[in-house]
């Protein structure tokens, strides 16, 4: 072998490590999706369970209940990330108008502050709305104190408006952060545009419309085209702190219903089969979107 | 951008132009305000007298302050120990990360590596897909990493995001820095630890400030890996505190016998005071943080964006 084949190999088995560790994390789950062409219970192992073949699949939409929550739990999906991908586009007007604020001092207070829920966790997100929203919390409290309510309002264990609450502390975690990517775009913008539409006479409208919402556009389109290929993924955390009894039937995402399935009811078959075909779609939307990106904008995002 | 250009400008600012600011700095403090009185909110509950915190009363500003709140969380069965953990996890855990996407993020631009494009794209692709928590836990299990610290670390370790940042960074350093010393006999590793490293730094700070803060406030991990209540960390002891509302106060180290006594009701533990205290103590490090390391958190949204 060559002195210089010797060199490339080298450093190849210098990453190799690294390397191990994707595959064990990152691929070998791949090969969990077996799990639901099985029959798996759990203290057996894998070989000792009968293979079903498609029946996991087929269970799906076998009975009349099955299929009801089902579509329910898609219609909860749908309507979380439906309502964050209407309001998309609030992150960049907040980066707007945050511009707009002439002193730093405070432009840079709102931003600091506003970005700090992003770094707490959803836990503690839940332990904030408790603290606030509980039968002896800061709003009950306020509220019985000047007489607009005689009885506490138990918010957290409503199961009205989930899907509206659930975005506001979405929003609340995100908002700030989110416009960051925003802020550092709008400090790229030419200064001499701006400056000429202000001689022109063009009011702050003018220019926020005309010069500074269109050349932020391209990093929304990106963002907007990366939310719309994780239309299905959810994650779990935040409903799985904020779900109790009386709002599970509304706060069931894909993502939570997959794990209550496994880890409530040990139907981890069945849950991998759900899992795989939300993989699946969700590489597909991504793919699609991807293609539309590259058509309209002649741009991939990927 | 914005108006600091105006001063040497005649142009006189239009009453339509204030309208706007005004509104601005209206719903901004308003924005402000909503994101830092549940903080404040909770800091003020758990210094002031817990009989009044329990009712509901402190709204806006602490009664009655004591601090013994803070000195009985730590007697709270398994607290000490979940801290430990957390603690742990953040160290071990940030500390191996930022080495991995360092590292990897220099060996990638490695050119004379066998196969080197489909190595990083192998790695890079896990951003896109995902074989879903159940699948991940069950070869989790297989692998016996569930009921085992070495499951919050190890597949932490190499992430696609960190390496396309350290990466970028490490592309952006003159090549002919690497080339002299090679010149002078230089090992790959020798590079890397003397000449990589010192000019990286700012990169690594940023990636070491976004492990930490995920690995502080991991919490899926635990749920689906752990079993052990000895290998819980804070959060997921919160979270339980927050479930097991009525088991708290046998879990505090209160004394009914003299709570009957105003003095001691007021510094007496109850269920909200300990759940607000942890709360406190939980994000009481992010809170510090945060603002100091804010600019390197910047720095890597933006890496990412034009990247990503």
């Amino acid at each position: 072998m060559s002195k210089k084949k010797i060199y490339s190999l080298k450093l190849f088995l210098l990453v190799l490590p690294f390397i191990i560790l994707v595959l064990l994390f990152s691929y070998y789950p791949l090969y969990g999706w077996m799990y639901a062409f099985y029959d798996y219970k759990p203290p057996k192992t894998l070989s000792n369970c009968p293979f079903v073949g498609f029946k996991w699949f087929e269970s799906l939409v076998s009975s009349e209940t099955k299929v009801q929550q089902i579509i329910q739990v898609l219609k909860n999906t749908f309507a979380m990330s439906g309502l964050t991908l209407g309001t998309s586009w609030l992150p960049m007007l907040f980066a707007v108008f945050l511009n707009e604020i002439r002193g730093v001092k405070f432009r840079k207070f709102v931003q600091t502050v506003t970005t700090l829920p992003n770094f707490v966790s959803w836990v503690m997100v839940y332990s904030i709305a408790f603290s606030l929203f509980n039968s002896t919390g800061m709003l009950n409290s306020l509220l019985l104190k000047s007489g607009v309510i005689d009885q506490p309002i138990l918010f957290l264990q409503s199961s009205s408006h989930v899907w509206f609450t659930q975005w506001l502390w979405l929003t609340w975690k995100n908002l700030g952060w989110a416009a960051i990517m925003y802020i550092a775009a709008i400090s790229s913008i030419d200064d001499e545009m701006i400056q000429a539409a202000r001689v022109d006479g063009a009011t702050r409208m003018q220019i926020i419309r005309h010069i500074t919402i269109p050349s932020l556009l391209p990093t929304y389109f990106v963002l907007l085209v990366l939310n719309v290929a994780n239309f299905l993924n959810n994650g779990m955390e935040q409903y799985y702190v904020f779900q109790n009894a009386f709002n599970k039937e509304y706060i069931q995402v894909l993502d939570l219903y997959v794990y209550n399935m496994a880890m409530g009811s040990g139907g981890y078959s069945v849950s991998v089969a759900i899992s795989m075909l939300k993989s699946l779609v969700s590489v597909v939307l991504l793919v699609i979107v991807n293609g539309a990106s590259k058509r309209i904008r002649g741009e991939s995002i990927l | 951008m914005g108006h600091s250009n105006e001063k040497g400008s005649t142009i006189k600012v239009s009453a339509g132009d204030r309208t706007v600011e005004i509104v601005c700095y209206i719903v901004f403090s308003i924005a402000a305000f909503l994101c830092l009185y549940p903080f404040y909110y909770i800091v003020i509950n758990t210094i002031s007298a817990n009989d009044l915190s329990a009712k509901g009363d402190i709204l806006f500003w602490p009664q009655g302050i004591h601090f013994k709140n803070y000195l009985s969380a730590f007697r709270i069965d398994g607290l000490l120990r979940a801290f430990q953990i957390s603690l742990m996890r953040t160290v071990i855990g940030t500390a191996l990360t930022v080495f991995a996407s360092a590292f990897l993020g220099f060996m990638f631009t490695q050119e004379k590596m066998w196969l080197r494009k489909f190595w990083y794209r192998l790695i890079v692709a896990t951003m896109y897909f995902n074989a879903g928590i159940i699948p991940w836990f069950l070869v989790m299990k297989t692998m016996h990493l569930t009921n085992n610290f070495w499951g919050y670390i190890l597949p932490a370790i190499v992430s696609p995001f960190n390496l396309i940042l350290t990466k970028t960074f490490v592309e952006s350093v003159p090549k002919e820095l690497q080339e002299a010393a090679e010149m002078d006999g230089a090992g790959v590793l020798t590079v890397f630890f003397r000449i990589i490293i010192p000019v990286i730094k700012p990169i690594m700070a940023t990636v070491a400030i976004f492990s930490a803060v995920s690995q502080w406030n991991a919490f899926q991990d635990t749920l689906l890996l752990m079993t052990d209540t000895k290998l819980y960390p804070l959060q997921f002891v919160l979270y339980q505190y927050l479930n097991q509302a009525s088991s708290l106060a046998s879990l505090a180290q209160s004394n009914t016998s003299t709570s009957s006594l105003a003095a001691a009701a007021a510094t007496t533990q109850t269920t909200t005071s300990v759940r607000m205290t942890i709360t406190v103590i939980v994000v009481l490090p992010i809170m510090l943080v945060y603002p100091i390391f804010q600019k390197y958190f910047v720095k890597g949204i933006m890496i990412g964006a034009v990247k990503g």
